[in-house]
């Protein structure tokens, strides 16, 4: 989760990710950040989060974010 | 039958009476028939075409979910006695036959989308580089017409599919009822493109007459009108006038052919989707909005999400995301780290998906270079304007000006003073002379047209001014009232004058004020032809 904290915090230094959970409904992310955001995640985790899982219930909060990584780990 | 056609409002008006007095269950029923019947006006023989769409996307919509439901049954069937491999092994071998038939539909529907859109200007291409560099031969073009709504349809239809495919819902088991979908009348010829999730949720159902839903839609419809024939209509001969002279009108002309066409592109496009959104609402469905105030964006990639918000979100879901985060895009990304650094290795995903993406949306618009200039000319100005992201912060940080009425100003003007000249690509005939005329709003400043009366010469009288100048307040008022809600929500709580007062201004302003000419036929809407 630190790992995943760091990359978002490195996206927007100024927003906690840790309390937010509407990043997608409040406009915090944009398409550019979530593209950037998976070509971390992939080279971070070695996941990589195909495009029908882009939806805001999966990248609204760092919390989600992180179960889907970890869904996709599971699938692997 | 345009919307603004005398016989289109015959044809609601009885759709309207009939659709409310027969049983409900025939409601849905009776609005295919009624599309089929909308499309067949625009020529019988473009039936086919939308049947083949609706027929190759069921059946393989349905062998798509089959195969689903099989990689299911089988791994419950299985549970205990398939290891991991096994199973992730099993389900990419279900994954891969997906695969190709949804590819199969996507290279029908966008083949046939291709060659009937873009066979012509392929060939003049041709002929262009033979008569250049080649013997000179020449292909002859080839007799295409294109049916109607048919970039809008096809990439509605091919939504569906790629939803279905994605697991996201079940595909639709009544043919009849996708062919619905596909070709519901109001939304045919100019979007929104719609959803299936989202459309079918009132598409389908039986309704009751509603009397504040009809009202409400019956506004909107005649609120489209407005804008349609009071104001696009009536600036449109202004704009033909300066942009089919180029010769005469440069300098502050193309300057305020500009701005024209800002203001009759969006009364045009807004006033056909409110048309379209009011008929729906009139028959009790619920379409999605397809603006959100967009002159008022403080930035090009947010006007991009206020503007054509459907066909802004079909391409993001099904073009930018699975390019920009597919598995090739991934290792060339990690590659790109590898050789030229971090900073321009991240970037290469979205540079390259947002390059596409933008050269499509033009292709999109039409066959010709304007718009393919126009699309990669937006998507220059998106990812500059990304790269300049930190120094803005920089500079927000410093003078906190950032939320001031003034600086909020600057940048709406910033903004629609871009996207305007961004869309002189669309009035000037190609891309040399756009260039060319908007050179010519920095070398020739003829600023005494404003005031010598040769604004007068552009077809357009003084009485015209004014109503295009009432016109232009009344859509800011609105635009201004709609930041706290819905108008007519806001309208309805008003006294029982004030608000019939308002209804009979706006029918008597379309009569009245409408730019009918002599054997009126409202002229055609601007997005009818994409």
């Amino acid at each position: 989760m630190k790992i995943l904290l760091d990359i978002l915090n490195e996206l927007h230094p100024d927003i906690e990710f840790e309390n937010h959970n509407k990043l997608i409904d409040d406009g915090v992310l944009d398409s550019f950040d979530i593209v950037s955001l998976i070509a971390e995640i992939d080279s971070e985790f070695d996941v990589a989060i195909p495009a029908e899982e882009i939806i805001p219930d999966n990248f609204n909060s760092a919390k989600a974010l992180y179960a889907l990584i970890e869904r996709l780990s599971d699938e692997d | 039958m345009l919307f603004t056609s005398y016989s289109f409002l015959i044809f609601i008006a009885l759709l309207f009476v009939i659709y409310y007095t027969i049983p409900k269950k025939y409601q849905w029923k009776l609005l295919l028939f009624a599309s089929y019947l909308f499309y067949a006006f625009a020529g019988v023989k473009f039936l086919g075409y939308i049947l083949l769409t609706t027929i190759s996307v069921y059946l393989v919509s349905h062998k798509i979910d089959k195969l689903h439901q099989m990689r299911t049954q089988y791994l419950s069937k299985h549970k205990g006695e398939l290891s991991r491999e096994e199973k992730k092994e099993y389900k990419l071998s279900i994954k891969a036959i997906q695969w190709k038939w949804l590819l199969f539909t996507l290279f029908i529907n966008f083949g046939i989308l291709a060659v009937l859109k873009y066979t012509n200007f392929t060939i003049a291409n041709i002929n262009y580089l033979t008569q250049a560099f080649g013997n000179g031969r020449q292909l002859s073009f080839w007799n295409l017409a294109l049916p109607m709504g048919i970039s809008f349809y096809t990439f509605q239809t091919m939504g569906y599919i790629i939803d279905v495919y994605r697991g996201k819902y079940a595909p639709e088991k009544n043919l009849f009822k996708l062919a619905l979908f596909v070709s519901f009348f109001p939304q045919l010829i100019q979007g929104p493109i719609s959803r299936f999730d989202d459309l079918s949720k009132t598409l389908f159902k039986e309704k009751s007459f509603n009397n504040k839903s009809v009202n409400f839609g019956l506004q909107r419809i005649m609120w489209g009108f407005f804008k349609k024939v009071v104001i696009a209509d009536r600036i449109l001969i202004g704009v033909t006038t300066i942009v089919s002279n180029p010769d005469t009108y440069q300098g502050v002309f193309v300057f305020v052919g500009m701005l024209f066409y800002a203001l009759q592109l969006y009364a045009d496009f807004t006033g056909g989707i409110d048309i379209t959104l009011g008929i729906a609402e009139v028959l009790g469905i619920k379409v999605q909005e397809n603006f959100n105030r967009p002159y008022f964006s403080k930035s090009i990639k947010e006007f991009w999400r206020r503007w054509h918000i459907t066909l802004g979100t079909w391409f993001k879901e099904y073009l930018f995301y699975p390019i920009s985060v597919c598995r090739p895009m991934l290792k060339l990304s990690k590659f790109s780290r590898r050789i030229f650094g971090d900073a321009i290795g991240k970037r290469i995903p979205v540079y390259l998906a947002t390059l596409v993406v933008w050269f499509t949306t033009g292709i999109w618009h039409g066959s010709s270079w304007n718009f393919v200039v126009w699309g990669l000319m937006n998507s220059l100005v998106i990812l500059v304007s990304q790269e300049f992201e930190p120094l803005y912060e920089r500079f927000h940080n410093k003078f906190k000006i950032q939320h001031t009425f003034g600086f909020r100003s600057f940048q709406v003007a910033r903004t629609i003073l871009l996207m305007s000249s961004l869309r002189l690509f669309d009035c000037y005939r190609d891309v040399p002379l756009t260039f060319k005329m908007f050179g010519t709003m920095f070398t020739n400043y003829n600023v005494n047209i404003l005031f010598n009366g040769d604004l007068m010469n552009l077809g357009l009288s003084m009485a015209d001014y004014i109503v295009l100048l009432m016109g232009l307040v009344l859509l800011l008022t609105v635009s201004l009232i709609q930041r706290n809600g819905s108008v007519r929500s806001q309208l309805e709580i008003q006294p029982l004058v004030l608000r019939y007062a308002i209804y009979y201004s706006l029918i008597i302003a379309v009569i009245i004020l409408g730019a009918y000419g002599v054997g009126y036929d409202s002229s055609q809407f601007i997005y009818n032809q994409f």
